[in-house]
């Protein structure tokens, strides 16, 4: 840090970001950044904000889009700081970190073993050269790389393995990119819609809820059947719709989809995410004519004009609701409509379906009531393309693959030095491991346990 | 007896082991932390019955699914893990002074469960949203290192008491783990939390994928266990500054289980979507 002043601008960046300093500082602040968005709720109504936060508040908070923080300018530059941070920090280091990795012959210095305080030894009455190749297999089947040298009374075994487990903090760094990766990828070709299909209809476009937009489809989705059930508690238990895709008319792809199990198609996904239901678009008539008492069925579809019988004029079905107060009752589902007679004033003719004979009460010439109908239904969709995603689950992946690796796993080194004391032989068993000092403990007290040491042989 | 009976009679399991645990460790009687160590094996063996009663139970209701679905049942299985990582805690180390500050928070959590009215302990049918096997490894993978934190977080107050003591004057900490033991169980816990939270964020991810088509939308349920995570990153990283070793990391353990518990209960305070909040 001495020499400021020598160091390019470029190089002065450079050791700014390969600090893990700021890598605690960038993280710390996105911890506490991150607060905000969960105590003022996000992407409402401006005149909500306003009215809660008042003028200056409202102002201060636009301008650094806390309405919106998580997509705002300063908290995108943070994560790319992050992201700088990773990067930089990962190439300085990786150069040394892979030369330590991909050496084809570890150096290793004994006398570093031999102090090791939790080293065991312990004498076998046999002489060094009888016991060379035992050993030797013996720790061959533990570590995958060994190497024996001779010393000045003896040999001396030295082994190790997971050296490449050094590389799982690189592989942590990396998930990290990638998922950034991934996720700006996903905000730059994806989009987010819905759409709303009754029963039978078919949608060619959806609308983007960012910009309320439509948006074409490449194809034409069908709603063929919306179900919804119950358990006796009243909650939900299933919202099913059965889709179908076509292409030009022709039916290409069917699937019922259920919250969880989506459709997915040209790398598009329609998710079941709400319903609702639409007036009947054809109601069942039941006529019966006030002197004649003929009874007479017939069918009226909304907005369209029918002849009544007994040449008592037209009708219209105009409109449905799903409750309808008369005097202080609620009548429950109702069909209305316009019946013109054929000299007269245009008349309201409500339909209660629970109620036949209320029409009976107009005292026109025909009693019309509604029979019985079937709901309607439409289904919301939610409509994503997001081809970050595999980006995403491949860093998911990556992560918890690099997180296992370099907590768990370590890079362990085992020394096994057996000297010439007269006929006999003093063996020591030591080890090191850049992680976990306790586990390697143990696998030293049992590579000394498969060697032969006992309690009476131990030193 | 049904689960929800079971469950309630280990709570009271876990509060005669939590007190059994303080007091041996404040009156050093070896007896009482025996019995302490045979009282939350029973809790444990308890408590696991409990879950799998709850979960036959749920079939004989006819709406079989995994006892994980809602608060009540979640705090269960966070009691459970957190005893069984305790016990294998105290078997590999030989101490039993950690119970003395694992143990309670198993017990608030299980009293809390059974006692609280705003917590229904009834089984009820799963909503659409929640049939899905993400969801299982969702909540196991979150409540694991909920639970390694939360220990974490004792073992860290034990630290901060013991460095407080620099002459080993005070004959309540002589039987606390040495100093660097603490330090690294702690790191140890914050590892094995930090790898099942980094899965529990994953799943709950994927999930959250396929049920809405989004893998991440900023709820705030969402959002504190995102900043639980870096409270957790911060510490690892923490650990290669100079000067950043045992009593900051202790401090920083502490905060992480602080963002734990608001990302549990606090954001039902918060708005949001999660279902659990209701
Ligand atoms: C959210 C982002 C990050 C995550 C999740 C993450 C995760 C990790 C993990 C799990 C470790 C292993 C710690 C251990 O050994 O116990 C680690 C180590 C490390 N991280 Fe990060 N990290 C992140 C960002 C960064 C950044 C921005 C830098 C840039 C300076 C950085 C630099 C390092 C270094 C130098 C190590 C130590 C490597 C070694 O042991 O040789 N990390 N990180």
């Amino acid at each position: 840090m001495q020499q400021v002043e020598n160091r390019s601008p470029f190089e002065a960046i450079w050791a700014f970001f390969s600090s893990v300093r700021l890598t605690v500082a960038i993280l710390l602040i996105l911890a506490a950044t991150s607060i905000i968005g969960t105590v003022i709720p996000q992407n409402e109504n401006p005149t909500d904000y306003f009215n809660t936060f008042g003028p200056f508040l409202y102002n201060l908070f636009n301008v650094l889009d806390i309405f919106d923080m998580y997509h705002s300018w300063w908290f995108r530059f943070l994560l790319l700081s992050l992201m700088l941070n990773i990067v930089v920090c990962s190439i300085n280091r990786i150069s040394t970190t892979w030369k330590v990795v991909f050496n084809e012959n570890p150096t290793f210095h004994i006398s570093r073993f031999r102090s090791i305080p939790e080293k065991e030894e312990f004498i076998d009455s046999r002489r060094p050269e009888e016991l060379k190749e035992e050993f030797s297999s013996l720790i061959r089947r533990r570590f995958s790389y060994t190497r024996a040298e001779t010393t000045e009374n003896g040999f001396c075994i030295y082994a190790e393995k997971g050296r490449w487990t050094r590389l799982g903090v690189y592989t942590v760094h990396l998930s990290v990119i990638t998922l950034l990766v991934g996720a700006l990828i996903g905000s730059i070709f994806g989009f987010e819609g819905f759409v709303n299909i009754p029963e039978g209809e078919t949608a060619n476009s959806i609308r983007l809820r960012k910009t309320n937009a439509l948006y074409p489809l490449e194809f034409e989705i069908r709603c063929d059947d919306f179900n919804v059930s119950f358990y006796e508690s009243g909650s939900p238990k299933e919202y099913r719709s059965s889709l179908t895709i076509l292409e030009g008319g022709k039916p290409l792809l069917q699937k019922n989809i259920i919250v969880n199990d989506p459709l997915r198609y040209k790398g598009i996904n329609f998710f079941q995410s709400s319903y609702g239901t639409l007036p009947p678009n054809e109601i069942a008539l039941k006529l019966v004519g006030k002197d004649t008492k003929i009874e007479y069925d017939q069918k009226a579809v909304m907005n369209k004009e029918i002849d009544l019988p007994e040449g008592e004029g037209k009708f219209v079905y105009t409109d449905y609701r799903n409750s309808f107060p008369f005097r202080g009752h609620n009548l429950g589902e109702t069909a209305i409509g316009i019946l013109t007679p054929k000299n007269g004033n245009r008349v309201d003719v409500i339909l209660p379906i629970k109620f036949p004979s209320f029409d009976g009460m107009r005292q026109g010439g025909l009693i019309i009531s509604a029979a019985e109908l079937h709901h309607r239904y439409y289904t919301g969709l939610q409509v994503t393309r997001d081809p970050g995603v595999w980006v995403v689950y491949t860093g998911f992946v990556i992560m918890i693959l690099g997180c296992y690796i370099t907590f768990f796993m370590s890079h362990k080194r085992i020394c096994v030095e057996v000297a010439k004391t007269g006929k006999k032989s003093k063996v020591m068993v030591a080890g090191t491991a850049n992680k976990n000092k306790l586990g390697m403990h143990a696998i030293v007290r049992k590579m000394a346990k498969n060697l032969g040491i006992t309690n009476e042989n131990r030193l | 007896m049904n689960s929800s009976q079971l469950l309630s009679i280990i709570t009271f399991f876990y509060g005669i082991a939590a007190s059994l645990y303080i007091a041996a460790w404040i009156f050093k009687k070896e007896i009482l932390g025996k019995s302490a160590s045979w009282v939350v094996l029973l809790g444990a063996a308890g408590n696991t019955a409990g879950i799998i009663v709850r979960w036959v139970e749920s079939y004989q209701l006819g709406i079989g699914h995994a006892p994980l679905s809602n608060m009540y049942e979640s705090l269960i299985f966070f009691s459970w893990t957190l005893m069984i990582i305790y016990l294998v805690i105290e078997r590999t180390y030989q101490n039993r002074i950690i119970g003395a500050f694992a143990t309670p928070i198993a017990f608030l959590a299980m009293a809390y469960a059974s006692l609280s009215p705003n917590i229904n302990d009834r089984i009820q049918p799963l909503v659409p949203a929640l049939k899905s096997n993400w969801l299982i490894a969702h909540v196991i993978t979150c409540f694991l290192g909920y639970a390694a934190f939360a220990i974490g977080f004792g073992i860290s107050l034990m630290y901060l008491l013991k460095q407080g003591d620099k002459n080993a004057k005070n004959r309540m900490l002589v039987h606390f783990p040495a100093i660097d033991v603490l330090d690294e169980l702690n790191y140890q816990m914050v590892m094995f939390g930090f790898l099942f939270l980094s899965i529990g964020i994953i799943t709950g991810s994927v999930w959250a994928n396929s049920a809405w088509g989004n893998y991440w939308s900023w709820d705030p349920k969402e959002t504190w266990s995102l900043i639980t995570w870096f409270v957790y990153a911060t510490l690892l990283h923490a650990r290669l500054m100079r000067g950043w070793h045992g009593k900051r990391l202790a401090f920083i353990s502490i905060v992480g289980f602080l963002a734990v518990l608001f990302t549990y209960f606090g954001v039902n305070l918060l708005p949001g979507l999660h279902s659990y909040a209701k």
